[in-house]
């Protein structure tokens, strides 16, 4: 057995040993059979990074839990929550850290079962090179291909094969060749700059951090050679300058600096710089950070920038040279990763944020999604969690890019769900669909205002929303013909004659929903514009496309009718005879029956059908247009 | 201030380290209506603090600092505490748990974890609603202890400061998610990613002061358990044939004085304190006695809302 020599941290990474390559962070992936937990655990444990109490609690912890007789298993020491302690395996991400005279290491532990993909992924965003773990005796799986495409997508260009528990194939270098063939056969494809595969025992060491005694016939680096040496993309300094502003510093009048970090490429006093989306131009005039004024500022820099001229930048503004600019669009090409467990439905209105910018967005077309095993293109209306698809993006407003393989920093973005706030999917630009600067708005003579004038009345949505059979459009109609009695304008746009013309292509499956509820928007807001009262009758089960069409439109716009009338009343009033043929099964993603409703949260109208008459709640809505000026 | 400088001294990681750290602590004033920055006196509060007037240099940073307070922390920290805020320049808030007050809470007859729930757990989200801050800054490292090493920057807690650690946002680039609803509230940890090398070796290099307590000096004290204990002041009773004993001997990790095990040294200088870090074999968070309990004690107290 080769015993492990341990190495020394050093005393300061800048000190006696020279200067250093700084800090590597780096992902591990396989899965919890191929020994990546004890991999780690070795490493840490050869470059000294475990401690005495850490060792006894590790002694102990491996009586209790351990899988490996009575050795130390090194997996413990990384598995850090009860729950995986437990069950034996890595659910979440864990970051471990260890150092050599050489370089810092930051590793990202990450698991390796397909439901897992988010987590390895996430792991993967800000990795600089990977360890892939292929266990001797199994060789390349299904998960490798799937490991290596996802760090290959999040833009990893550096990845060591590390064949694992070569002692259990007694340490043949016939069986590691075979290996590497097969991987080279499918990894060619994926576009990493380097390949290193090393053969190598992590329960015994071999070939971690010391050269292996029992397989002379490897002349390669030592995994921490690799790791060591591996050079990472000190190149981001010499990309096109980017700076996306994160805070407007103002302690007082004779100060204005953009505070920020340089995120490729650098910058010098003197420079001459634009703002990406309104192309205004100013120059650099000091680097301003704590410990004095800089010259030069690069990428990872985080410093405060004044500029010589008063121009107008905010927070999420991209700071840029000006002969080599990203891209401003409101329409991208994206691979999206899925990480919530509701599906990602086209068309629903997500937040994005993307550098120090959030912007509403939508996915308007999701072109296909990939199978992260065979990397096939496959058909699909909705990414459901864990899964990956090209998509075209939509934002409400124009936002500077580059391609997410040009530049990791600002081809990245994530999708926030707009209800829970919880980070949805993770996404990659691949590229912008049109420039948003081509497309002007044709400027018209007759604007809305002065169709008010002529009206004489506010224009505005009144959108009734509630269980099918509740009363919606019993209680809109009888709305419409009071306001077409007083002389206003209006028109009804009501779910089931939309179905019969605009949206007739459309199902009820979720993804179909989120549509129709979006087209619906869209036509009622050009309705608004030429200065109408439209009342829309849908049962509109989500929140989400409630709040797309309210935004559509402004503040005061928007009037939400919720019809609050109880499933059982709706179901014994049956003007449709829907819900009993729901409940025959007859009708699929009947809303209430197998489809969710999500009751608004605070409506401008509430009617309740059970204690007021059609006519007393139509009466309650036009109080409520007049107690907003919309009529008179 | 218009001389342009060099800095020889911050190693290439330190220095990637510092700005990492900065970006964090920007976005949180750039996306919250009330931060606050924890301030718990140790050298890890030392560094973010250090790392807080960079951020926004020339201006101060815009929001105060909080000191949660059990009334028994060593006197060399109180004392450390309000200099700090007065060198620096910066709003310090300081709370105690006024029901545990009352109740006599202590760590000696409450027992650790009691004291520490009352005194540190409750009292620190007391803090947070009575202030309605939304965002706290906490000085945790992910190199410290096992459940810290899945913690998230931008750590999200609902309604009632809860933290279920099955259920985090995931985390990808630098991208982080600031959103919350009403009641939420974030815990966000900007030094996640440094040790507790990093940590010294930055202090030496940036000429941060920290506290006495973690040099070595003659101090009285006394063997329990197998740990030293530092005898702060006579509210800590002596059991039968105890006799403190003056011991050259430091901490290297700061709690409530009761709680905290010094260590034998002879660590008087930063150049000394990172030599020992450098050859011992013993984490630093092994003196603090609230943590040995049980294998998951951590993920447990955090789970409650501790740090």
């Amino acid at each position: 057995m080769t015993s492990a020599i341990p190495r020394h941290v050093s005393v300061d990474a800048s000190g006696p040993d020279g200067p250093t390559k700084g800090l590597l962070r780096f992902l591990t992936c396989g899965s919890v059979d191929d020994g990546k937990s004890t991999l780690i655990g070795r490493l840490l444990y050869d470059t000294k990074l475990i401690l005495e109490d850490q060792l006894a609690a590790l002694e102990r912890d491996s009586r209790k839990h351990g899988t490996v007789g009575d050795d130390i298993d090194f997996a413990l020491l990384v598995d850090g929550l009860e729950a995986e302690r437990e069950q034996g395996i890595t659910i979440d991400v864990a970051y471990r850290f260890f150092s050599t005279p050489r370089r810092s290491f930051i590793v990202a532990d990450t698991p390796g079962h397909e439901q897992y993909t988010r987590n390895m992924a996430t792991g993967a965003s800000n990795s600089d090179a990977a360890v892939i773990l292929i266990d001797a005796r199994k060789g390349v799986l299904t998960q490798t291909r799937r490991h290596s495409y996802i760090c290959s997508l999040l833009g990893i260009r550096h990845i060591a094969v590390a064949v694992n528990k070569i002692d259990l194939v007694d340490f043949s270098g016939e069986r590691f060749h075979h290996i590497v063939g097969d991987y080279f056969g499918f990894a060619q494809s994926l576009g990493f700059a380097s390949i290193t595969p090393i053969p190598l025992s992590a329960r015994f060491g071999d070939n971690v951090t010391t050269r292996s005694e029992r397989m002379r016939w490897y002349d390669g680096p030592t995994l921490l050679e690799f790791l060591e040496s591996v050079e990472v993309e000190q190149a981001l300094a010499e990309k096109p300058f980017r700076f996306p502003v994160q805070w407007v510093n103002r302690p007082n009048l004779d100060f204005r600096g953009f505070a920020g970090t340089v995120v490729s490429g650098t910058v010098r006093t003197g420079d001459k710089v634009v703002v990406a989306a309104s192309g205004k131009e100013s120059t650099v005039k000091r680097i301003v950070t704590a410990d004095g004024d800089l010259e030069e500022a690069r990428a990872g820099d985080a410093v405060t920038l004044t500029l010589a001229d008063e121009i107008d930048i905010a927070r999420g503004d991209v700071l840029a040279r000006a002969d080599s600019r990203p891209e401003v669009v409101d329409q991208f090409a994206a691979h999206v990763l899925w990480m919530a467990e509701e599906a990602m439905l086209p068309g629903r209105s997500y937040l994005m944020r993307i550098g120090t910018k959030y912007v509403p967005a939508r996915v308007t077309n999701l072109k296909h999604k990939v199978d992260v095993n065979t990397l096939e293109h496959i058909a699909a209306k909705t990414l459901a969690l864990n899964e990956i698809g090209l998509c075209n993006v939509a934002t409400a407003t124009p936002v500077a890019f580059d391609p997410y393989t040009e530049n990791r920093e600002t081809g990245a973005f994530i999708l926030i769900d707009r209800f829970t706030n919880a980070t949805a999917g993770a996404g990659m630009i691949t590229f912008g669909l049109r420039r948003a600067t081509n497309i002007h708005r044709q400027d018209l003579l007759v604007d809305k205002a002065s169709r008010i004038r002529l009206n004489g009345h506010k224009p505005a949505i009144l959108w009734f929303t509630g269980l099918s059979g509740s009363g919606k459009s019993t209680i809109a109609n009888i709305v419409e013909r009071e306001l077409h009695a007083r002389g206003a304008h209006t028109y009804m746009l009501d779910g089931d004659n939309v179905r019969h013309g605009l949206n007739r292509d459309l199902g009820f499956t979720d993804a179909d929903r989120v549509e129709n509820i979006r087209r619906v928007g869209e036509v009622a807001k050009l309705f608004v514009d030429a200065g109408l009262i439209v009342l829309c009758s849908f049962i509109s089960p989500f929140r989400a496309e409630r709040r797309m069409v309210r935004e559509l439109v402004g503040e005061e716009e928007f009037i939400e009718v919720f019809v609050d009338t109880a499933l059982e009343e709706c179901m014994r009033r049956d003007p449709k005879g829907l819900y009993a043929r729901a409940k025959e099964g007859k009708i699929k993603n009947f809303t209430g029956i197998d489809s969710p409703y999500e009751r608004p949260e605070s409506p401008e109208v509430l009617v309740n059908t059970d204690d007021c008459s059609a006519e007393d709640a139509a009466r309650r809505i036009l109080d409520a247009l007049r107690e907003r000026g919309i009529i008179g | 201030m218009n001389a342009t400088v060099t800095r020889p001294t911050l190693s290439a990681h330190l220095k990637q380290l510092e700005a990492e750290s900065i970006a964090i602590i920007r976005e949180v004033a750039a996306e919250f209506r009330n931060p606050v920055m924890l301030y718990s006196i140790g050298k890890d509060s030392g560094v973010m603090l250090h790392l807080a007037m960079k951020a926004f240099y020339p201006s101060k940073p815009p929001f105060p600092l909080l000191h949660v307070d059990t009334t028994w922390k060593f006197r060399d920290m109180i004392r450390h505490r309000d200099q700090v805020a007065e060198r620096y320049g910066v709003k310090l808030l300081v709370y105690v748990n006024p029901e545990g007050l009352a109740r006599g809470i202590n760590p000696i007859t409450s027992g650790s974890q009691l004291h520490t729930q009352v005194m540190k757990t409750d009292a620190l989200k007391q803090a947070l609603d009575k202030y309605g801050f939304d965002a706290a800054f906490g000085g945790a490292r992910r190199d410290e202890e096992k459940s810290r090493a899945k913690e998230r920057v931008f750590s999200f807690r609902s309604v009632g400061h809860v933290w279920d650690p099955r259920n985090q946002r995931p985390e990808l680039w630098r991208l982080y998610n600031t959103r919350i609803n009403k009641g939420e509230t974030i815990r966000v940890f900007p030094l996640s990613n440094w040790t507790e090398l990093d940590i010294w070796q930055y202090t030496r290099a940036e000429n941060i002061p920290v506290v006495p307590l973690y040099f070595a000096a003659p101090r009285p004290v006394v063997r329990r358990d197998g740990v030293l204990i530092m005898r702060d002041d006579d509210r800590l009773p002596l059991k039968p044939g105890e006799t403190p004993e003056m011991r050259m001997v430091r901490f290297r990790s700061l709690g409530c004085y009761p709680l905290s095990a010094a260590v034998e040294s002879t660590a008087t200088t930063l150049d000394d304190i990172i030599e020992e870090m450098i050859t011992t074999r013993t984490s630093e968070r092994a003196g603090r006695l609230i943590d040995s309990d049980e294998a998951a004690s951590m993920e447990k107290k955090k789970r409650e809302g501790y740090f």
